[in-house]
């Protein structure tokens, strides 16, 4: 009986991991079929005849995906490095001080968190076009187009108040009578002390900032700036005669951050039970 | 020292604040600006309508079945998203092997961009694609006015259950051992035992998933764009893709803006629900 009910779990949960791999492998399937193989064969079969990495070689050649990958990846990196900055230096004050309107501040903090992006971007696209932060005018502008409307994030905020709450008020004490000021405090004292959170936060906006589609799609006019997600689906309009490529440009696409997710993954198994931060 | 810490909260402040003010509060008062001028006539010269957008927009078909669609979206993600990852967490939060394997998998789609996962599935919805072979049917996943948003959805769902289920397994965490062992002890068997321990003691975290999953069905756009454009015969427009549709393809700001106004009425006050009912611990209010 025992037996029984462990096997079928097994069974149960190894079909929902088939299940959640199935598309994945259906795309690299697709993309190990040379020309000679139909895609489209029926019956279809999961396991290519004449496996080729052809068509690999040919969409980065035609596509400048590594390119894309990194713009994601500048992006992201600079997305995360400000939303530390920001998000700590606000949490600081919000855990460990007591000052006049600090309730308005934190007010207004947890009013963002209650307004979506989309309903308020065509503004803020008209101020970036305004700051000149478009790749119309400069390179570098468009980067930070891409960067500075997420380099706040009110749950990055929050997470952080919540970790400098733990701390307890005793190792500040003890550092104002040593002299500390309040920045030695924040940045010899506590921010090494919110390390676990800080990983946390720095993870989770890494991989949201990744796989931004709305906005780069709108701000972006230049190829040579475009994210993995603006320059993967733009595939679909170059190659829609050959899901091959498409295919095999999406799988590309995918490893770094597969790689980054393998590599860190205590990360976000621990990181969306603490603080459900989401991309 | 002691002025030091009088000024010095304003300046830890600030950064943020300048950044929110920019790229939140600014645009947030504009929105709503925006939607009581007409851009129609002349783009580089709005003029004052007041209430007209909103007329012309909750008289348009197309928008009424924009925010029909967006709930028809919501009924079929939601209830799944509270579902299906709990079912799943309850199954690897028995005693068995491989637990870090399947959460792994599972949580996979996650991090994969939507783009991506949207690319693939449109590749199984062909017409001569994975999924009609196997069901040996001729179905038009995304071509079938009836069906199109079902298959969109299932695309959020399939997106969304790791993200979900790692909540409940850290939920499920809290569950007292010996309550369920005093189920066993009753005779309660592995189904009713979770019906009558589990489910109850975790209750506020699936009404946090209803919620937080709610609002992101509200705020769909990219499933669609990359598989369907709105279409076919608009069955797939959601209130995001008709602002994106009114603002970057018929420049006509000033309805977008409306219907972004509705956009922030909507999400605004399931938002508030949330965090006022479920995240008061998280937010200390």
């Amino acid at each position: 009986m025992k037996h029984m009910k462990g096997f079928l779990i097994h069974l149960i949960l190894i079909s929902i991991c088939i299940f959640c791999m199935l598309p994945f492998l259906w795309l690299l399937s697709t993309a190990l079929k040379g020309a000679e193989e139909n895609i489209f064969q029926y019956p279809p079969s999961l396991i290519p005849k004449f496996p080729t990495l052809n068509n690999f070689v040919k969409v980065l050649k035609l596509v400048p995906i590594v390119q894309y990958a990194i713009n994601s990846t500048i992006v992201a990196a600079f997305t995360v490095i400000l939303n530390l900055i920001f998000s700590s230096l606000a949490a600081y004050p919000l855990a460990r001080m007591s000052f006049k309107g600090k309730n308005t501040a934190f007010f207004l903090i947890l009013l963002t968190l209650t307004v979506p992006f989309q309903a308020i971007m065509l503004p803020v696209y008209i101020i970036v076009l305004k700051l000149n932060l478009v790749d119309s005018i400069s390179d570098f502008g468009g980067y930070l187009g891409m960067i500075l409307p997420f380099s706040v994030n009110a749950f990055g905020i929050f997470l952080l108040k919540q970790a400098f709450l733990k701390i307890p008020k005793e190792i500040e004490e003890s550092a104002i009578i040593d002299g500390c000021n309040s920045f030695q405090i924040f940045y010899k004292i506590l921010l090494p002390l919110i390390r676990p959170e800080l990983s946390v936060l720095a993870i989770f906006t890494f991989v949201g900032s990744w796989g931004e589609f709305l906005w780069p799609s709108i701000i972006l006019t230049k190829q040579n700036l475009f994210t993995l997600p603006v320059g993967i689906n733009e595939l679909q309009g170059a190659f829609s005669a050959d899901y091959r490529l498409i295919a095999s440009g999406s799988i590309v696409s995918i490893i770094p951050i597969l790689l980054f997710f393998l590599i860190l993954q205590k990360y976000f198994i621990k990181g969306t039970n603490e603080g459900a931060v989401k991309g | 020292m002691k002025t030091d810490f009088k000024i010095s909260p304003y300046l830890y402040l600030l950064p943020a604040f300048i950044m929110l003010w920019i790229f939140f509060f600014l645009p947030f008062f504009q929105t709503i600006v925006m939607s009581f001028y007409d851009y129609s006539v002349d783009f580089y010269s709005p003029s004052f309508t007041m209430f007209s957008n909103y007329s012309k927009i909750l008289n348009s078909d197309v928008f009424l079945k924009s925010i029909l669609n967006t709930f028809w979206f919501l009924i079929l993600c939601v209830p799944a998203l509270v579902i299906l990852p709990l079912i799943v967490a309850i199954l690897i939060d028995q005693k068995i092997k491989f637990k870090t394997g399947y959460k792994l998998i599972i949580y996979t789609p996650v991090v994969v961009s939507i783009v991506v996962v949207a690319i693939a599935f449109k590749w199984l919805y062909q017409p001569e694609g994975l999924l009609n072979y196997f069901f040996h049917k001729e179905i038009g996943y995304l071509t079938d006015p009836k069906i199109a948003m079902v298959s969109v959805a299932i695309v959020t769902i399939f997106k969304g259950i790791g993200y979900y289920m790692m909540i409940y397994l850290a939920a499920l965490m809290s569950v007292p051992k010996e309550l369920i062992e005093a189920a066993e002890i009753d005779g309660a068997g592995f189904i009713r035992k979770h019906l009558t321990v589990t489910i109850p003691h975790i209750m506020p975290v699936i009404a946090l998933v209803s919620t937080i999953s709610s609002i992101s069905a509200l705020k769909v756009f990219v499933e669609i764009y990359v598989m369907t454009k709105g279409g076919p015969l608009n069955s797939t427009k959601t209130i995001v893709y008709y602002i994106y549709e009114k603002a970057f393809e018929n420049l006509d700001l000033g309805s977008a803006s409306a219907a972004c106004v509705i956009l922030l009425i909507l999400v605004m006050a399931f938002s508030a629900v949330n965090i006022l009912c479920f995240e008061r611990d998280k937010y200390k209010l």
